[in-house]
């Protein structure tokens, strides 16, 4: 396959947020500023990277039927790993992402691409996989954390453009889904057009 | 495509086995690892807080002092029933007090902790935030000056340490009353400890 294709796909044509509509919890749950679903977009990025070249390389020794339970726990070992290290040695970023990292380990996202391409590919095009998803996922998380940040709050990466209050509403979680659903008809609108 | 490996009773058990023996070795060196650093790094946090309210001092005293037995103070609290006090001196004069103090009322289950500066008088030289765990973009909002820095100046023996919904001075922030009712209920627990260790002979 295409490297670059494979790297570029999570951008937009494959997006997991905007078209596979994969890891949508913790998306509608950090995404309440920009600079929350900015990070929160790397952290998965790096455990999806990790856990991708892992999943590729121990594929061929794991049995069909327990091939889940094992990926969720080398998923697991690597988003507590990322936990404890960014809590020792960057304090200040745990403190931002911290609640946040837990989290990862349920993103379907993570396991969908270690079940349905790690298992099954080279380990270069895993990485790359990995990253290009990863990115996407964290383009995603931005661009909607953008959005509700400067409806809800009026700033945007916590640079504030107007005095007062905003739409407290996109803040809240019903504006994670009112955001989410206008973002996935634009994007659809886009690759239709496209 | 790789060859998928036949599923039998004794290479599930071993696969399984080898994965999660690797895994616990690996977190648990990684564990031993950090752990140092982690304390450390807990430890800097909490002298950062302390400098941040409280005013120039060069030597602290630290030690625990117990919770006055006031149930609305000491409900829900489990085995905790002391607040950590930093006495802060400057040239052998006391400048004053930063107590660790926490709240189990807020949103999230998870403890928030508060390090709050008393002059020696009471006055609250200001209040910040060390953990929290609130609904991001609401209740987060209590770190914040806006909401944090209504408490810098002010006695509590005038200024009443409850939300104005409950009857109070203090401006909740919009849409988190829980987590604003927490931080008072927070800084209410140090200042009734702060006071208790006065009136039981302390020097402030």
């Amino acid at each position: 396959m295409n490297q670059w294709t494979n790297f570029t796909k999570g951008f937009i044509k494959e997006n997991a947020v905007f078209v596979l509509l994969l890891g949508l919890c913790p998306t509608l749950a950090v995404t309440s500023s920009a600079i929350n679903g900015m990070g929160m977009g790397l952290a998965t990025t790096f455990v999806l990277v990790c856990s991708n070249m892992v999943v590729t390389l121990v594929k061929s020794f794991i049995p069909d039927k327990v091939r889940i339970p094992a990926f969720i726990v080398i998923i697991a070992s690597f988003v507590t790993i990322v936990e404890l290290v960014m809590q020792a040695y960057v304090p200040a970023l745990f403190d931002t992402l911290g609640i946040f990292i837990p989290l990862i380990v349920v993103n379907c996202l993570v396991l969908g691409r270690a079940e349905g391409f790690a298992s099954k590919q080279s380990f270069i095009s895993s990485l790359i996989d990995g990253l290009g998803m990863g990115l996407g996922f964290t383009f995603a998380l931005t661009l909607l954390g953008s959005v509700r940040e400067m409806l809800g709050n009026g700033s945007i990466f916590d640079v504030k453009f107007t005095t007062g209050d905003a739409i407290l509403v996109f803040i809240l979680q019903p504006g994670a889904f009112i955001v989410l659903g206008y973002l996935i008809a634009i994007i659809n609108k886009l690759r239709k057009t496209a | 495509m790789a060859k998928k490996v036949k599923s039998s009773f004794i290479n599930m058990v071993l696969t399984l086995m080898i994965i999660t023996v690797v895994a616990s070795l690996a977190l648990g060196s990684v564990y031993n690892l950090t752990l140092e650093p982690i304390a450390a790094a807990k430890k800097a946090a909490r002298e950062r807080a302390i400098k941040l309210v409280l005013p120039a001092f060069d030597s602290l005293n630290s030690f625990k002092v117990p919770m006055p037995a006031d149930p609305e103070l000491t409900a829900g609290n489990g085995d905790q029933d002391s607040l950590e006090f930093h006495q802060a001196f400057e040239n052998g004069t006391l400048v004053g007090t930063a107590i660790s103090t926490f709240s189990n009322q807020a949103y999230d289950p998870t403890q928030i902790q508060i390090m709050v500066g008393f002059l020696p008088g009471g006055i609250i030289d200001s209040t910040v935030v060390t953990q929290q765990k609130e609904t991001p973009g609401l209740g987060t909002k209590m770190a914040d000056p806006k909401f944090n820095g209504q408490f810098a100046g002010k006695n509590p023996a005038t200024f009443n340490l409850y939300v104005t919904k409950d009857g109070g001075q203090v401006d909740a922030i919009t849409a988190s009353t829980i987590s604003s009712r927490a931080v008072c209920d927070a800084l209410r627990r140090a200042y009734a400890t702060f006071e208790s260790y006065k009136s039981d002979g302390g020097n402030e």
